[in-house]
């Protein structure tokens, strides 16, 4: 996360859970407003930014998906570094995802970084005839490891903008992750071209 | 796994990874499979229980180390020319979105048992202690020539056609003693033997072109880059560009076999009892051991420190080269430091490595001369493995191996191998023409 004027947050967010649970689906959503019935692994979702005002800051989202190097569990450790914040999804029409979420959540809290602000998401919430997790499950897991919870819906837009929209409230009220000034390389020509400019918060 | 793929991928280090993802990008549908739990292969950076569990059998490192997992400890120690090939791939590939850089602080030469810093420019030759007052003056001239020099403008050649005239034969129309000569082909040039000498002058000219570019680039200490939390985080970046365009992903996959037809071509991978189709297999040496052959053997000292190394200006990142004939050995050695402001090991503590290629059946005392620059040291450990290249011929079996990492400091040869291949498995050549003018660091 970097501060990048006085009510300005950069902030890295990551999307965890089980295969078709709806991550790409969501960002789409909250990004460009778009939704796929069937939607294609992911391919072209896997970095996007969207920027949100809240109170009196603006809250930029650098969104980072999986790209699917969670199926055979070979998600890099770069996926998590220097997150701000997390969704874990599950799908509330299928148990084993709901399970699957819960060991991401328990590999997220190892992780060890205090300040990262988790989200539950019961994704596919417009599916409640084939409902197969209570709402009442999903909340009282998120309670119980401080996590808050929201179930969405990708398909209707249900709940979308207002999870994103809590974590950014969530944000700037958490501390940022120690990270020491770093730069990032690029082809956009700047006007000072040799100069360099820190992007993280010291 | 029952599937068939354009690319089988074997290992995850740095070679493979960028590779991976440049055929991915090519729309090649790619299965990139690891022996190990982690990304990197060779080219991993290690955590302190890893590191402890490789080298002392043991997973439980002391506690006065800190937190096991502040550290990246490189396996394979390197910096980046700030103008250079791997920054070109990086920018190229687009992968830079996923990485943040910082400039080293400082680039040093041993020259008579002590250490200097590395003069690149007219401006720092006059400055620098290594050259008495004459000599400085014909060092500078020798800059001057360099910088001017351009390919395609004849006036700045000065009648010497540097394609045959030799390095050696350059340095004397400067007159420059064997001192100068030894930091300019070394610190400078990079080179890591004297062969260069009696080589065409072009290839050494270039190569210093390269350091002072790359040294004005970030107007810092030296002329090279690193990325925050150490060069692991490299084959990782590139796995991921893989991924986004459709790679496939497994790593702990044990005993990946190469499956072959009669006529000897590959025709799939086996893991785990499965076995996936394939027309090309890219991988490292590990995986292939009866088509490759050792060429070399590389020593190094990892060394966990309080301090940084003395008398570099307290350098939290720094790089100190020893020309071989400084050491009365064939090949120079390398001393690189790295701290916590690389986010590399916590707060107060440095990683060095002194690595060399060994020449002796004793390698590890060869290396006395970088470890005696180093001051007192926590902990060593000592790490040698040779060094393999490929004897196969892909156009009879599809399969296309990387050179195993040499002790160089920096990544011109790495971005060498892995070009070459790519022109062998696709035969189209990578344009890596992205204007570095534009290129810069900024903000995102």
């Amino acid at each position: 996360m970097a501060t990048t004027g006085t009510n300005h947050l950069q902030a890295k967010l990551v999307l965890l859970g089980d295969m078709g649970a709806g991550k790409s689906s969501l960002v789409l959503r909250f990004v460009k407003g778009q939704f796929f019935e069937y939607q294609e692994s992911t391919i072209g979702a896997a970095f996007l930014t969207q920027t949100v005002a809240v109170n009196d800051a603006t809250v930029k989202f650098e969104i980072w998906d999986t790209a699917g190097q969670e199926r055979y569990h070979s998600l890099a450790p770069m996926y998590y570094r220097g997150a701000a914040a997390a969704i874990i999804v599950y799908d509330i029409s299928n148990l084993d995802s709901f399970a699957r979420a819960k060991k991401w959540v328990q590999e997220l809290l190892q992780q060890g970084n205090a300040n990262l602000v988790m989200a539950l998401a019961g994704n596919k919430a417009d599916l409640s005839s084939k409902r197969k997790v209570e709402t009442e499950e999903g909340k009282a897991y998120a309670d119980e490891n401080q996590l808050f919870f929201m179930e969405t819906s990708a398909k209707t837009a249900q709940n979308v903008n207002e999870l994103f929209y809590e974590i950014a409230r969530k944000l700037p009220k958490a501390q940022p992750a120690q990270q020491p000034a770093g730069m990032v390389l690029t082809d956009r020509p700047t006007g000072d071209r040799f100069a360099i400019k820190s992007t993280c918060c010291a | 796994m029952d599937e068939e793929y354009d690319v089988i991928v074997l290992g995850t280090g740095l070679k493979e990874c960028i590779l991976s993802g440049l055929l991915s990008v090519d729309r090649l549908k790619v299965l990139h499979m690891d022996r190990n739990d982690y990304y990197g292969g060779e080219s991993t950076s290690f955590n302190l229980n890893q590191l402890w569990e490789k080298f002392r059998g043991s997973s439980k490192p002391p506690p006065e180390f800190g937190p096991s997992r502040e550290y990246n400890v490189d396996m394979v120690p390197k910096f980046m020319m700030a103008n250079g090939a791997l920054v070109r791939v990086l920018i190229h590939t687009d992968v830079t979105k996923y990485l943040y850089f910082k400039a080293v602080d400082g680039s040093y030469v041993y020259n008579k048992g002590k250490i200097h810093k590395v003069p690149a420019t007219d401006v720092e030759a006059l400055k620098s202690p290594l050259m008495g007052l004459f000599e400085k003056r014909r060092a500078r001239k020798f800059f001057i020539y360099v910088q001017n020099y351009e390919d395609d403008d004849l006036k700045t050649h000065e009648g010497l056609d540097l394609t045959r005239v030799t390095s050696k034969e350059l340095f004397a129309k400067f007159g420059l003693d064997d001192n100068t000569v030894d930091f300019i082909g070394h610190a400078l040039a990079l080179h890591r033997d004297d062969r260069y000498l009696n080589e065409p002058a072009l290839e050494t000219l270039k190569r210093v072109k390269l350091y002072s570019e790359s040294l004005a680039r970030f107007q810092g200490g030296s002329p090279y880059i690193y990325p925050l939390y150490g060069l692991g985080e490299l084959p990782q970046a590139f796995a991921r560009l893989s991924a986004v365009y459709g790679g496939t992903y497994m790593l702990s996959k044990p005993d990946c076999t190469l499956e072959f037809d009669e006529e000897g071509k590959v025709r799939g991978v086996t893991s785990d009892g499965e076995t996936a189709k394939t027309k090309k297999v890219v991988c490292d040496p590990s995986y292939v051991r009866n088509k490759v052959k050792k060429v070399g053997k590389v020593v190094r000292a990892i060394c966990i420190m309080n301090h940084p190394i003395p008398n570099t200006n307290d350098s939290q990142s720094v790089q100190i080269i020893l020309p071989q004939k400084q050491l009365g050995r064939k090949s120079d050695m390398y001393v690189f430091c790295c701290s916590y402001s690389h986010n590399v090991a916590p707060k107060g503590k440095y990683i060095a490595f002194v690595s060399t290629e060994a020449e002796t059946d004793m390698p590890e005392a060869e290396l006395e001369p970088g470890l005696s620059l180093l001051g007192p040291v926590e902990e060593t450990f000592f790490d040698v493995y040779d060094r393999y290249e490929p004897v196969n011929d892909h156009t009879l079996d599809n399969v296309y191996i990387s050179k195993s990492y040499d002790p160089t400091t920096h990544f011109e040869t790495t971005v060498q191998d892995v070009l070459a291949m790519y022109t062998r498995i696709t035969g189209k050549v990578l344009d890596l023409s992205v204007d570095l003018s534009a290129a810069s660091a900024a903000d995102e």
